[in-house]
């Protein structure tokens, strides 16, 4: 057997030679030489609006060098919410999730800090609005960037004809398009005589009372509008206070004008109802218009798109902001971070909110005024105060103060729209509270 | 040398031993039938026992999942009015169904049974429609039935001047909906499980009967229910799990409401568990339902032993 022994001389000439050519071979970049990055974006209702993503996403890798893959998961059955909770167990997945409402809150141990992107976006974007702070933040932790596509407001959208044949109110005169709002008679009074006036007219307003959120959602934004807390900000349980108790006197009275099956409506009821043309009103973000548009355009040139009325305590609209979240397991945290700072900036907002017709909201203060909300229609303005342009009211979620973990409990639950249903059924107002603080008090587990 | 060979000499038998064995067992009938089961049993190995162990462990955490709280979960379930609310609907919900499902199904098995032989497939396969469809499918359409404005039932009993019924909006109407509609899903199973047990039941007994003045009635109580007691005991325990453990029906027609009076325990437990975030109360309350069927399964089918041991 014959055994090549490697010299000294050798060995020093080996490691110089490939030395050498280490240090002068040309630097090579790859087509993805800043690694991979997997996307899980919300699977927008509105058809094409994906697209804006993707484009954006792509010409971002292309510069960037990263190998990019987006699944677009749709919120029908909770696909979403089951990924989230899939990837949170196996503590694998995308290095992006656009997160819903609570579950940045409800995930915030396995979420990255983000506040090196959110805070340089604010100093150049505007100040983003309470609520999208109260849900995307932990202490001084932000969870995840506020994502324009799939944030929305779900206010009031009433049919201009028909809210000026029974109820007398002209609601294009209340909310001018390209100007400020003239709504100051526009209170929970007024609102409970035009429903009133509009049910008696055959054509009630179709404001859901079931336990999914459109019908939770707008239940909030009342008990709001009373000062009407449940569980305070410190996590006490306090429903049995005079506000709470005005605002289901205020429902019950309410309920009579509504649908009799209202109890039992879902996320799609009220958007049937408006598009049969059966109702004057009902609360949605543009999707239901948007669906008019299609399918019953002599409805959707009636539709008017404006602010909730004021109560004893303020005016307050259901906000429910999207988050894009980074888990702190993905392997590629730059590149996720730097493709959430791009799609934020002004310019790609602008795309994504015109290729949603105008349904998708940021929640940054200096993109709230785009061109798509002035120009949607018809009618033409039909949308100018969807964004809530001039700060005219509290964008708000249905539970809050209570800290997000308790929220989100009573959220799902649709306690605040059972509370109402039970005490308009009949319950003795003292059972109904007794009855929710028992619930509340099963929502402090941790 | 001579150890060498010695060696030799005794490992060679062995090795002829090893393989004469294995070619024994491999021609043995239930090594080739439990090779053939293998990937289904490691299929459900890793797709039934570990998630059901893994539930076990998540009912046994607190709602972040970071501690171990060993039965505070179901302590904590026992305490809440809606948790035995759901106990009382499940029980509804399942013993009428089943009820139900087995009475309808042992009337048109009987009925389908006495039809000439020449048209009985049509009939059968005409009857077990409901069942091959999927039941979140075939929900949608009860759903668009059921609708809260639109029902078509209501359009119905409109136009026969008869009021709308808020078919999924007051608690009564509700309960009654999902119920009809898995009776609607699940009383072919029976049918087709019952019609078979029929099917096998000899002539020659009815003839007995018939010779000893046996009335209808009679032929029904003493022959044939008696030989159809284990598909009987067999398809209502298998039923009773099934529909305890019904999750789309519900979801689709009412997703629990109005006011929780239609939660089941899977429907629940998915509110709590996935909606709310709370993974570990709701796998606590999937699972609260699994000793108390376990228990009714050991008792029937130690009965269904007994009675075979009899036979």
């Amino acid at each position: 057997m014959t055994r090549k022994k490697l010299s000294r001389r050798q060995f020093i000439a080996a490691t110089a030679l490939s030395s050498a050519a280490l240090v002068t071979a040309p630097y090579v970049r790859g087509a993805h030489a800043a690694g991979k990055l997997s996307i899980g974006f919300w699977d927008h209702w509105v058809p094409g609006a994906n697209k804006a993503s993707t484009d954006i996403v792509n010409e971002w890798a292309e510069k960037e060098k990263v190998e990019v893959s987006i699944d677009y998961i749709p919120s029908q059955g909770n696909k979403n919410l089951l990924t989230i909770a899939a990837e949170a167990q196996a503590k694998s997945g995308h290095d992006i999730l656009a997160m819903p409402s609570w579950w940045p809150h409800a995930q915030a141990d396995l979420l990255e800090p983000m506040n090196d992107v959110v805070e340089p976006l604010i100093k150049q974007n505007g100040e983003v609005n309470g609520t999208t702070k109260y849900l995307g933040k932990a202490g001084d932790k932000w969870l995840g960037v506020p994502a324009c596509v799939g944030s929305q407001i779900k206010g009031p959208c009433s049919r201009i004809d028909l809210m000026k044949q029974h109820a007398g109110i002209d609601v294009q005169a209340m909310y001018p398009a390209g100007a400020a709002p003239k709504a100051d008679a526009w209170t929970t009074d007024a609102f409970l005589k035009a429903a009133e006036a509009c049910q008696k007219g055959g054509v009630p307003f179709g404001i859901g009372l079931g336990e999914t959120s459109d019908s939770v959602d707008t239940v909030g934004a009342f008990f709001l509008a009373f000062g009407a807390e449940v569980v305070d900000i410190k996590g006490n349980v306090v429903v049995k206070n005079d506000n709470v108790r005005q605002v289901l006197e205020y429902y019950k009275k309410l309920m009579a004008f509504l649908p009799s099956d209202a109890p039992a409506w879902d996320d799609g009821s009220n958007n049937r109802w408006l598009v049969s043309g059966k109702g004057a009103m009902i609360m949605n973000p543009p999707s239901a218009w948007a669906v008019a548009k299609r399918d019953a355009p002599q409805v959707a040139e009636q539709c008017w798109t404006h602010g909730f009325p004021v109560g004893p305590k303020g005016r307050f609209a259901p906000f429910l902001p999207y988050f894009w979240s980074v888990w702190s397991f993905s392997k590629n945290k730059e590149a996720a971070k730097s493709v959430l700072t791009r799609l934020s900036q002004a310019d790609a907002v602008e795309k994504m909110v015109a290729a949603s017709g105008g349904y998708d909201l940021p929640a940054f203060e200096k993109l709230t005024t785009l061109k798509t909300w002035a120009e949607e229609g018809p009618p033409k303005g039909t949308l100018y105060h969807y964004p809530n342009p001039h700060k005219h009211q509290l964008l708000s979620i249905s539970a809050s103060p209570a800290p997000p973990k308790v929220a989100q409990q009573i959220y799902t639950q649709a306690t605040l729209t059972k509370m109402c249903v039970r005490f308009y059924r009949g319950e003795p107002m003292e059972k109904t509270l007794a009855w929710a603080e028992g619930e509340l008090e099963g929502f402090m587990r941790s | 040398m001579a150890d060498v060979a010695i060696e030799r000499s005794a490992t060679a038998p062995r090795t002829v031993r090893k393989r004469a064995s294995l070619r024994t067992a491999l021609k043995r009938k239930s090594t080739a039938a439990f090779l053939m089961t293998l990937p289904l049993i490691l299929l459900i190995a890793l797709l039934v026992i570990y998630p059901a162990f893994y539930s076990l462990h998540l009912a046994t955490l607190n709602k972040s999942m970071q501690r171990f709280i060993g039965l505070g979960n179901f302590q904590f379930l026992f305490k809440r009015e809606t948790f035995w609310l759901v106990v009382e609907q499940s029980c509804i919900f399942a013993i009428t169904a089943v009820v139900f499902k087995a009475l309808i199904g042992f009337i048109v098995a009987h009925v389908v049974h006495n039809i000439p032989a020449k048209g009985q497939r049509k009939w059968r396969g005409m009857l077990l429609v409901p069942w091959v469809i999927p039941p979140a499918m075939s929900t949608l359409a009860w759903l668009w039935l059921f609708d809260p404005s639109y029902s078509a039932f209501n359009y119905l009993l409109a136009g026969v001047g008869v009021d709308r019924i808020p078919w999924t909006g007051e608690t009564g109407w509700a309960r009654f909906s999902v119920i009809l509609v898995n009776i609607w899903f699940g009383a072919p199973f029976f049918m087709i499980m019952y019609l078979a047990a029929l099917k096998s039941v000899p002539d020659q007994l009815y003839e007995a009967a018939a010779i000893d003045g046996a009335n209808w009635w009679q032929r029904i109580w003493y022959v044939t229910l008696p030989m159809m007691r284990n598909i009987i005991a067999i398809t209502t325990l298998f039923s009773l799990i099934v529909t305890f453990a019904n999750f789309d029906i519900v979801r689709i027609l009412t997703a629990g409401g109005p006011l929780d009076r239609t939660h089941m325990f899977a429907t629940w437990a998915f509110r709590i568990g996935i909606e709310g975030g709370d993974i570990p109360l709701g796998a606590s309350v999937s699972l609260f339902m699994v000793p108390i069927l376990a228990i009714a399964a050991v008792f029937i089918l130690r009965d269904i032993n007994k009675r075979g041991n009899e036979a």
